[in-house]
């Protein structure tokens, strides 16, 4: 289903490229800094969550009767790159990147004694010989290496792409052969060409700065748990990467769950009055009337009884977990809709006493016509700032299903369960915060990006914004 | 117009006090100007003064920078807008040098402001006299009882009756008129020396604007404070002003005083601004009217902005900024014209400047239209029910429309007149069956429209087409140019392939003088005229009979509205349109029409020709609407004051709906409804008068 989406979304890139007009907005947005920055950003996590969704089945080493007998686990691209993360657990909670364990343990000392003490890591800087000492330089140093090491796949990589857009720019100038002159500039001028507009200068910035970020993490997280353990010893940093996709999904599934009813109702109720207004009305008072915990917990236990009676429709755990959350982004889809239809709705109102749909009703036009042509173009503003305002909330609702335990399934990992997991530990002393700060800073900039792309897209459509 | 003729016309102003009796300046405006944080001029230099008693007109189109002056006296300037030098001196005080909370005192107390728009201006959650006290407790530090016998007195003042009782009322309870009464009681209370009035008049009907301008006039003279009045409209500033500023792009390019500027104009845009102005005596030919737009505010400054849509412009106009010259009279104009040789010269050859009215030729062109009636409506009634209670049960009916008849033949326009809830409007939307009438008779080319099912309908749909008011309502801002215009085809069918249809779109586009580029456009990005010429150009797409015009120039400016009006002639006269054209406006109806209904209340209470209703009115209303538009020669009829306002359409008067306001009403009148009088072929009315 998501190469589905995958592949509509690259299906209407080619059907807009062809078309001038619309081509032009994202022209615009491809202007401005801020959009182009949290595009990065956004398409970072798309990219982990893609990788997380590609989904196999490792082949066991023994066969049975000739066949291959797959493993029950099922892995993702995403699980094998991370691999050294994912395996590394400790015994139970550490500070990031500490070399010790955060609780107490008797043990035995060489000489026989027995000692209550923090216990070393098994992996969180195992190769330091006396963590006390070497602990800060050693830090530094990876610090420092990671860095540079990103800096130079940063460099490396802007300069790649620097060549290839220079040899697409001269590949086009060849094919159009408008009598223009090749341009005789190497890749260097396309270059500072480049860096004189200012989004372009923008983005190069973020690039470098998540280049090292990323640098600098992959080079710790080889030997340190950068963002700690949580209560079983995983590690954080890798169960954060991995609640990307589970947000992700929640996110647009749901959304696009959403659309269509808040949408179609609302638009019709607005515009055709009457009796479908009364209906349409009555139907979203009713739903909203009803606490949705209650009406979302209800729906989720059904389908959890019922998938428990079927076990033999699962093969693997890992797919009754992602239907489980699909029926989820369903339900929450069913129920949130009407806030949205009722913004519609009210819009609709005020638009079809316009004179622009008066004089299409003096032409004859069809309502449906009406609808898709005149009404729905103008409501999309409130569409897309609605969507985008609701995908925030969407993941932020997933994380109180989970603490009220009708969200995801316990196996699912994503910021809900990360949270609700927190939560116990928030009144320890000394206090277990990283579960909680990975979680709250991985939603910050994943929202704050949506956020902030969706506002630089609808700047972008709004003609009236846009005087030439 | 013939600009020496007018000079001895021109009346008196009855609240003008005499020259001796005007005291001091109070305001004295030095070199002012506005800009944009962007460095663009909002108003570009303006210097003016006013007198004690006195009343200074600025007058220009939208978009020239008259608000913008007015906020920027009060310092009530937008964001990012401020202003960048000059002086401001109210009596002896700076204005501009004055801290935040001395202002306070200055707005209100000293200078005060009215509104263009009656209905935003008060707050709907606050009663009218607390409104009014809010500004007694703050400039004339009256308390307890004090404050309400004041408000009731400022109330009487400006002449609402029965004030005790409206002073608790709120504004949703007033009509547009009494609203605006109440903003000018506001302003009055604190009794300023200056009172600044933005277009106090135009939300108005004519009747109620003839009613405030009275109440400004009269206000002045019993207080002897300055009015800075700002308008687009000649009669007002005719009927108001003792000096005249003519404002373009943020400048004052002339300034005279009234007399002068109305015998006289000096600068081309002035004279251009006159003869834009339709009226029958030129009904015949086309009004002169000013290409192009307003410029906008980051137009360049090296030149004359007049220079690109004037016709006596020469390269010096192109190349140097005109300078502020004096003329022997007393009157200031901005225009190359008279400062150098060349502009003398040319000066000397005006003379065929006004066009030379021949009413022949609209005569002419008046009487060959007579064809059979393309469009016969009768007993036309559009009634919406009036639901209460839980059950939606109807206690009454709104009658918008209650009977009306009218024929229209081929290539003819007949205008409807009216005020404002009259029911104008809806009877062109339910010609059109946007709204269901509730009973009478559509005929179209012979084809009844009322009771046939919603697919016959639509094979008359291209017959009969709408252009609306507003143009920037009217075009759906998400769709181009082209995809609005082929909307219609697509819907009727009209044009067979797409090739067709874009030569079709080309070839409209030219026929309303628009450029073909402008087709992948959107809306927002033309003027108001260019949008109206857009919205000619959709209707005109499904090759039309009739035109149903509602208002089509009363969002625009004089001059683009002459652009409009010429453009819809012209197309009468190529394609032979008969057009209903809905409007408030008599001077555009006295161009444009062959025959006009006066419409109150939902009926028609007279019609005849254009001569025979606009120049021998026979019922009282149409009297009244006639002497109360302001005219620019000032002659016109004695004013008829229409007291009160237009009742409610839900419970109309018993008997003959007029007599409420009446002055000649009669005994009968209150009874029975009158009974049509026939007073020539083509003339009737509904009054008894009449009848006697």
């Amino acid at each position: 289903m998501i190469y589905l989406l995958l592949a509509t979304v690259l299906a209407a890139a080619l059907w807009i490229r062809k078309r001038p007009h619309l081509v032009l907005p994202w022209q615009r947005v491809a202007k401005g800094s801020v959009g182009m920055v949290s595009l990065l950003l956004l398409s970072l996590f798309v990219l982990v969550g893609l990788l997380d969704t590609l989904h196999y089945r490792a082949a066991l080493p023994e066969k049975s009767n000739g066949q291959t007998v797959y493993s029950a686990e099922v892995l993702s691209v995403f699980d094998v790159l991370a691999k050294g993360i994912k395996s590394r657990t400790e015994k139970t909670y550490s500070a990031p990147l500490a070399a010790y364990l955060y609780a107490k343990e008797s043990m035995e000392t060489s000489d026989g004694k027995i000692l209550r003490d923090y216990p070393r890591l098994r992996y969180g800087g195992a190769h330091l010989v006396d963590p006390q000492r070497e602990f800060l330089g050693d830090v530094l140093k990876r610090t420092g290496i990671g860095a540079l090491e990103g800096l130079l796949i940063g460099v490396l990589l802007i300069a790649i792409s620097n060549m290839l857009f220079h040899f697409f720019i001269k590949f086009r100038t060849v094919w159009s052969s408008t009598g223009r002159e090749i341009s005789k500039d190497n890749w260097i001028s396309t270059f500072t060409r480049a860096m004189k507009n200012k989004p372009f200068k923008a983005l190069l910035i973020t690039t470098l700065l998540i280049a090292m970020l990323l640098g600098i993490t992959a080079n710790l997280a080889a030997v340190y748990h950068v963002l700690g353990t949580d209560k079983v010893g995983q590690d954080v940093l890798y169960l954060a990467l991995k609640s990307i996709r589970t947000g992700l999904v929640i996110g647009t599934v749901t959304t696009l769950v959403m659309l269509p009813f808040a949408l179609l109702l609302g638009i019709a109720a607005g515009y055709l009055r009457g009796w479908v207004d009364d209906v349409i009305q009555y139907i979203y008072t009713v739903l909203s009337s009803i606490p949705s915990v209650l009406l979302i917990a209800a729906a989720v236990l059904m389908m959890q009884v019922y998938i428990e009676m079927h076990p033999e429709w699962f093969e693997t755990s890992a797919a009754r977990a992602d239907l489980r959350l699909l029926f989820l982004c369903l339900i929450l889809g069913v129920t949130s809709w009407t806030g949205l239809c009722r913004l519609l709705r009210g819009e609709t109102l005020k638009l079809r006493e316009l004179e622009y749909i008066q004089a299409a009703q003096a032409f004859g036009v069809s309502s449906s016509r009406i609808l898709t042509r005149h009404i729905v173009p103008n409501v999309m503003h409130i569409v897309l700032i609605a969507v985008v305002m609701d995908f925030s909330s969407l993941v932020l609702a997933e994380a109180v299903l989970s603490y009220v335990g009708v969200g995801v399934d316990p196996s699912t990992m994503s910021f809900g369960t990360l949270i609700n997991s927190a939560r116990l530990e928030m009144g320890r002393e000394p206090m277990v915060w990283w579960t909680l700060a990975a979680a709250f800073g991985f939603m910050l900039v994943l929202v704050l990006a949506a956020n902030l792309f969706a506002d630089a897209v609808r700047d972008a459509f709004d003609p009236r914004l846009n005087r030439t | 117009m013939k600009f020496d003729s007018s000079l001895n016309q021109l009346r008196p102003l009855p609240g003008a006090l005499p020259e001796s009796g005007r005291g001091e300046f109070i305001l004295s405006v030095d070199g002012l100007v506005t800009r944009l944080n962007n460095g663009a001029r909002v108003v570009d230099d303006i210097s003016f003064s006013l007198k004690q008693g006195e009343t200074f007109a600025l007058l220009g189109e939208s978009g020239c920078g008259k608000s913008m002056t007015a906020l920027s006296l009060m310092r009530l300037l937008p964001d990012g807008i401020r202003v960048a030098s000059g002086d401001i001196k109210l009596g002896e005080e700076d204005i501009l040098a004055l801290p935040e909370y001395a202002m306070r005192k200055v707005r209100g107390g000293q200078m005060a402001m009215i509104f263009q728009e009656p209905g935003l201006s008060l707050n709907p959650v606050m009663t009218v006299g607390d409104q009014i006290a809010e500004v007694l407790i703050l400039h004339q530090r009256l308390r307890g009882k004090e404050i309400h016998s004041r408000c009731v007195e400022l109330l009487e003042q400006v002449g609402i009756s029965d004030a005790p009782r409206r002073a608790s009322e709120y504004p949703f309870q007033l009509s547009g008129g009494m609203k605006q009464r109440v903003m000018i009681a506001m302003a009055m209370a604190g009794q300023p020396k200056l009172l600044i009035a933005d277009e106090p008049t135009t939300a108005l009907d004519v009747t109620i604007q003839a009613q405030v301008l009275k109440l400004l006039r009269d206000t002045q003279q019993e207080t002897g404070m300055a009015l800075l009045l700002i308008t687009h409209d000649l009669g007002v500033v005719a009927q108001m002003a003792h000096q005249v500023g003519v404002m373009y792009a943020g400048q004052i390019i002339e300034q005279a005083s009234r007399e002068q500027l109305f015998a006289r104009p000096a600068h081309p845009y002035t004279q251009k601004l006159f003869a834009a102005l339709p009226d029958a005596g030129r009904s015949g030919q086309p009004l002169a009217a000013i290409p192009g737009n307003v410029p906008s505010l980051g137009a360049p400054l090296a030149a004359c902005r007049f220079a690109p849509r004037c016709d006596k412009a020469w390269a010096l106009c192109h190349e140097q900024v005109p300078e502020w010259t004096q003329l022997e009279n007393g009157q200031g104009v901005r225009c190359h014209l008279y400062t150098s040789q060349m502009g003398n010269e040319k000066l000397n050859l005006k003379t065929s400047l006004s066009p030379a009215p021949s009413t022949a030729s609209g005569e002419g062109a008046g009487e060959e239209g007579r064809g059979a009636s393309f469009l016969q409506v009768e007993n036309l009634q559009v009634h919406f029910p009036i639901r209460k209670g839980i059950l939606q049960r109807t206690v009454g009916h709104v009658k918008a429309v209650d009977g009306v008849s009218m024929n229209i033949p081929e290539g003819r326009t007949l205008a409807l007149v009216g005020e404002s809830g009259c029911g104008k409007t809806t009877v062109g939307k339910a010609l059109l069956q946007l709204i269901t009438p509730t009973a009478g008779s559509v005929r179209f080319a012979g084809q009844e429209l009322i009771g046939i099912t919603a697919g016959q309908l639509r094979k008359h749909r291209a017959g009969m087409q709408m252009i609306f008011q507003d143009p920037y309502a009217s075009l759906n801002p998400k769709m181009r140019v082209a995809e609005i215009l082929q909307e219609g085809m697509d819907a009727l069918s009209i044009a067979k392939n797409s090739d067709e249809r874009q030569r079709r779109i080309d070839e409209l586009l030219e026929q309303v003088g628009l450029e073909k580029a402008s087709k992948w456009r959107y809306p927002h990005e033309f003027s108001g005229g260019q949008r109206q010429r857009i919205a000619i150009a959709r209707v005109l797409a499904v090759n039309p009979n009739l035109l149903i015009c509602d208002e089509p120039t009363s969002a625009l400016d004089v001059s683009v509205q002459a652009q409009i009006l010429n453009l819809l002639k012209s197309l009468q006269q190529q394609l032979r349109l008969s057009y209903l054209f809905i409007s408030h406006n008599l001077a555009v109806v006295e161009y444009l029409a062959h025959e006009v209904y006066v419409m109150y209340l939902g009926r028609i209470v007279e019609r005849g020709t254009v001569e025979e209703v606009l120049h021998a009115p026979k019922h009282p209303y149409t009297q009244a609407l006639l002497s109360a538009v302001p005219r620019i020669d000032g002659q016109g009829m004695k004013t008829i004051r229409l007291p009160g306002e237009t009742p409610s359409p839900s419970h109309p008067p018993q008997g003959c709906h007029f007599h409420t306001r009446c002055a000649q009403a009669m005994a009968k009148c209150r009874e029975v409804y009158p009974s049509e009088t026939i007073i020539s072929t083509t003339h009737r009315v509904h009054c008894y008068l009449a009848a006697e």
